[in-house]
Order: C-alpha cells, then structure tokens, then sequence
C-alpha cells in the first residue's frame, strides 16, 4: 500500500482529480453531455420560471403559466424592493446568521482547542458529550427547544435564534476542528512556548492562523445553515419584524396569495442573495459543504 | 487523519504544555511534571476554553431534551402550572394514534424512495459525469445550487409551479402524463414532495459521490482494464466497492434527512390533504403549536429522539464503523 501511496500522491497532487476515464468511449461521452444537459435543465428550468414569473403580471401568469413575460413588468419587483419588510427579513437574517457563525467558530475553536491539545481527565467524555448533536438535528428538539427558550424569555428575539443554531452547530464544528488541531504539529508548539508564548497566545497567535482552512469550512457551514433555517424562527418569531428570509417568504406567499406576480417577484429577490454568495464563494462552500460530511 | 496526530513526539518539552502527543504521557504525568501553581492555571484556561461551548451546547441542546422527558409525563397546555400525571399515558396515545403511526410511515416511505430511487441515480450520474467532459467546473456548480437554497424558499417556488393548472400541469400534458392536483390529492401529494426533495437534495449527493470517485486512483482502474475486465466488470468490482465509505455516507445523510423532513411539507401542505403528508415533525409541530398539547408534543418529541438516536447508533455501529476499520481507501489516502 505505501509504494501505491508513494506512486499516487504527487500526480494527485498537481491535477486535483485521481480516477479518470482511461480510453474514453465515443458513445460514453455523447452519453454523458446529454445526462449533463438534462441537470442543468432540470435544475434551472424551476429557478428561471420564478425569475421571469416576477416580471409578468398575475393576469399574465393566469393566462397562460408558461409563457414569457410579454409585456416584460417591473412593477413586481419594484414593489418588493420598496417595501421595508423584504430589507428588514434580509437584515434579520444576516445579522442572525452573523452571530450564529461568530458564536459556532469562536466557542467551537476554544473548545477544540482544548479537547485536541491538553490532557485533563474526562477529555474523551467530554468529546464524546459533543457528539450527541450529531446524532438528531434541531428539528427534532424544536419542540423542548421552544419551550426552553420560552422559560428564558428568549422569544421575539434574534438572539433566541441564534443561539440555538450555534450550540447545535458545535458538535460538527467540534468534530471537523479537533482533528485538525491535533495533527499540527508539537514542535511548534514547543518553539512558542521558547518563546515565551503562554499556551493561550499559542492558540491565538500560532493555531488559528494555521487551522483558517478548517476554520472557513465550519464557518461556511454554520453560515449556510443558519442563513436557510426555517423552523426555529417559525416557532420563535411571531412579530413580523422579526421574521427571517426564508419565513418571510413563506409567510409573504400565504398573505398575497391572490397577487401571484409578486410572490414569485419576492421568492426570486429572496433567492438572488444566496445564489450571488454561492457563486462567488462556490469552490469553498462545496468543498466546505462536502468536506464536512467526508470527515 | 488519525494516524497523523500520533506521529507527533516532543522530546525535552519545557513548560506544562502537553500536545496532541498527551495520550502518551497521561494525566499524572503531566501534573507531576508541572506541579500544582501550573496545574490551577491549566485548570483556569481549560475553564475559559471549554466553558462557554460547555454552557450552551448543556443550555440548549441537552437540557431541553431532558426537561421534554420531564414534560412528557404530564398532561399540560403549556401554561399554568404541571400537575396533571399522565404517567406513560402521552406515549401510549402516540403510539396508538394513527396520524403519527402513518407520519411514521411516510418518513419510511421517504427514506426508502431515497435508497431506492435518488442513489442508484445519483451513482450512475456521478460516475457517467467523472470524466473530462467540458464545462465539469459549471456542472458541478449547477448541481450544487439547489442544496443551497432554504427549503422554504424551494417549497414555495415548487408551490408556485405546482398550482392548479400551472407550469407543471402545462409540462406534463405536453408529455401526456396529464394535470392531476399535485399536492391536493391523498394519493400524489407524499410523492410530489418526494421529488421536490429530490431536486433540492440530489446534487449535494451527487458532488458528493464524485468527490469520492476522485479519490479513486485511476491505477486502480487502469490494473483492471490490463487484467481484461470489462467497463462494467471494473465498475461493479472495483470502483463500487472502492466508493462504498462515500455511498454509506451518503446512505446516511439521506436518513437523517428523511427523518426530519419538515419545512417542504409544512409549507406546501401543511401535512395535507386529510394528513396525506404529514411527517413525524409536522405532526410534532401541529400538535404542539397549533394545539397547545406540550406535555403530549414532548413525548412525541422524546419519541422522534429516541428514533434518530437509535438509529445514527446503530448506523455508526454497523455501517460506518467498517470504514474506520482501514478500508482501503484510508491507507491509499
């Protein structure tokens, strides 16, 4: 197995990509950009219909479902930008989904940090205690969770959001840093410590730096789930100034019912902000995305 | 990874640090080495580290799973004070009530459409797409969209199409399947969120695969084809099994997912027509909101726990455990 290692590792290296397809059939390939051309079909078909439904009136729309905006109408989408409840469901968001990422990096980081590189009896428990998150998503415990919240006066408020996410966060966070942080290694830990680093300046000033790729996954991670998070704020946010995105436009979608134009205007805006973000932050949110769960 | 962090031995450490090495040393050698000024100062930082995650992973994870067991005995609307016990009496109506049990069954359904019909699809998908075709890096973006969406946003969009002689209804008579009332009959509405689910899913799963078929090395294959095995022959004796930690992975994710199946029903049903698609945590949420049952939501809760709990267990022991046992792709790794 080590000379396969030996053998594998620089070629991987370089081009990113291991197993390849050797002699490339003809009819494979057709075979394959036809499989690609459904996907992306299939995929952009439903989000393109919602773009272009916001620029045709809801008679348009009645009409004739699948047609082209003819006359092409900006009113719709007029109407949501000037309306102070998409700024403020999107502000809501932002701002939860900040402090839940701040709260899961920095507590889940200290934590790591400690549970990879001291020694202290009950260190395996406590990890061990960690995991417990992985094994039943917040879905789940909406329910306590709410009645939790409710008995620390945490409801109609941002914080009562926030936090959750960021404790049931912890436990991948946990799980991906820790690992992470043990394989850097001791030596220079020692050359700190020389220097007359204390253990705490070693984690600030030599381990973070060092971990930022970890460090951006989990990141990413808590980010994406909070920004997409529905339930929590549904139990916890009654007052609509509250709301966030996604239970704006769930909640814009049951009040305007009869204005269709305007649901699919205000569901395309809703969309435009994670989609901007997905394509300009794509090769870490897949690889962060998809890393975490390899493990 | 984990062979990593053993390689790292410090001779001659100064100071009370302890590194990734600390297994080595164990606890009383370190505090023999340090003394105690250093071990109440080790004490103070493990303190500030550890707390605060401490606090609000016991706070807001633990503690109220704990307190629904509590609850979940009691008869209770939510307000006033518990002093109604029901003792088993909220577990026993659960588990008698048919609209959880066909809850139940329709994440099992869920689930099982999902190992049936998204994973052989999405390894075909993934192995006909890993090779060097144009437009891989726009593919791969393309796929992944949707996982980043909210569900909400997804289950209103679809909502959208869906309606009553709309886009869809449109599209399936141009192709002669014909307009049915997608999510408003008892017999349709379960599997229409099934494929909603699959188009916000799928891709994740499916860059997910070809991740692992990137670490596949092309060796492997190349060994096989000297050997005269055929495309197929290679794929099913080599390359499947060399993706088997990634498809468990996947296996599982879709489960966990499966399970806690909420905001696409919530929002495009509301776990109807007459509870057609209701799932365990719609269920959950209705009772317990809409019909200030808490003591009874909690048991359905401690329940739905329970299910997940048992389950991840029993998936980490049985499955996943065989993937840190050094499969092969570990030691080529």
């Amino acid at each position: 197995m080590a000379v396969l290692t030996a053998t594998t590792q620089p070629k991987r290296g370089r081009h990113g990509g291991g197993h390849e397809a050797g002699p490339q059939s003809a009819l494979g390939n057709a075979l394959a950009y036809a499989v690609a051309v459904v996907i992306v079909v299939v995929t952009i078909v439903p989000l393109l219909y919602v773009f272009l439904g916001g620029f045709r009136t809801t008679a348009q729309i009645n009409e004739n479902p699948s047609g082209l905006p003819s006359p092409w109408v900006w009113a719709n989408y007029k109407a949501v930008v000037t309306s102070s409840s998409f700024w403020h469901f999107l502000l809501n968001s932002a701002v939860i989904a900040i402090i839940a990422t701040v709260l899961t990096v920095g507590l889940g980081a200290m934590a790591a940090f400690a549970l990879s590189r001291y020694v202290f009896r009950g260190r395996e428990a406590l990890f061990a205690l960690f995991t417990i998150g992985l094994l039943f998503p917040l879905t789940v415990a909406a329910l306590p969770l709410y009645l939790q919240l409710r008995r620390l006066g945490m409801l109609e408020n941002l914080w009562g959001v926030a936090i959750p996410e960021a404790a049931f966060s912890l436990s991948i966070t946990i799980v991906i840093l820790r690992p992470f942080m043990r394989a850097i290694p001791g030596e220079l830990e020692d050359a700190a410590v020389v220097d007359g680093t204390s253990r705490l300046g070693f984690f600030w000033r030599v381990l973070l730096p060092l971990s930022a790729p970890a460090l951006t996954t989990v990141g990413v991670l808590a980010f994406v789930t909070s920004w997409n998070f529905y339930i929590l704020p549904l139990l916890v946010f009654n007052e609509q100034i509250h709301f966030t995105l996604p239970l704006g436009v769930a909640t814009f979608q049951s009040q305007y019912s009869v204005d269709t134009a305007r649901v699919f205007a205000f569901t395309a805006l809703s969309m435009l902000p994670t989609l901007c973000f997905f394509v300009v932050a794509q090769r870490r949110i897949v690889g962060g995305l998809t890393g975490a769960v390899k493990g | 990874m984990s062979t990593q962090s053993r390689t790292t031995t410090r001779p001659g450490e100064p100071g009370p640090g302890v590194g990734p090495s600390g297994e080595a040393l164990g606890p009383d050698r370190a505090k023999a080495r340090s003394g105690p000024r250093s071990s109440l100062r080790q004490r103070t930082e493990l303190t500030i580290l550890l707390g605060p995650a401490l606090v609000l992973f016991v706070g807001f994870v633990l503690v109220p799973i704990a307190v629904a067991v509590y609850y979940s005995i009691y008869k209770w609307n939510g307000f006033g004070p518990l002093k109604d016990v029901v003792g088993f009496g909220n577990y026993r109506r659960a588990l008698t009530d048919t609209v959880f049990l066909h809850s139940i069954i329709h994440n099992v359904i869920i689930a099982g459409l999902s190992l049936l019909i998204q994973l052989p699809l999405s390894i075909g998908i993934a192995l006909l797409l890993n090779r060097k075709i144009r437009g891989r890096t726009f593919l791969r973006l393309v796929v992944f969209a949707p996982y980043v969406l909210s569900s909400a946003v997804t289950a209103v969009m679809w909502s959208l199409m869906l309606q009553p002689g709309g886009f869809i209804d449109h599209l399936s008579k141009a192709v002669g399947i014909g307009a049915h009332t997608w999510l408003a009959d008892i017999h349709i509405v379960l599997y229409t969120i099934f494929v909603v689910a699959s188009w916000q899913y799928m891709g994740f799963g499916i860059v997910l695969l070809l991740a692992g078929l990137q670490g596949i090395p092309s060796e492997l294959r190349e060994a096989a084809a000297l050997d005269g095995a055929t495309a197929w022959q290679t794929t099913r004796m080599v390359i499947l099994p060399l993706l088997g930690p990634t498809i468990r992975i996947w296996i599982f994710l879709s489960m966990i997912g499966s399970l806690q199946l909420f905001d696409l029903p919530w929002i495009m049903t509301g776990g109807g027509p007459a509870n057609a698609s209701s799932t365990m945590s719609t269920y959950l949420i209705d009772k317990g909101f809409h019909s200030y049952e808490f003591g009874y939501g909690s048991a359905v809760a401690v329940i739905l726990f329970v299910i997940c709990f048992v389950f991840a267990l029993l998936y980490q022991r049985f499955a996943l455990r065989r993937d840190t046992q050094g499969a092969l792709t570990r030691m080529v790794r």
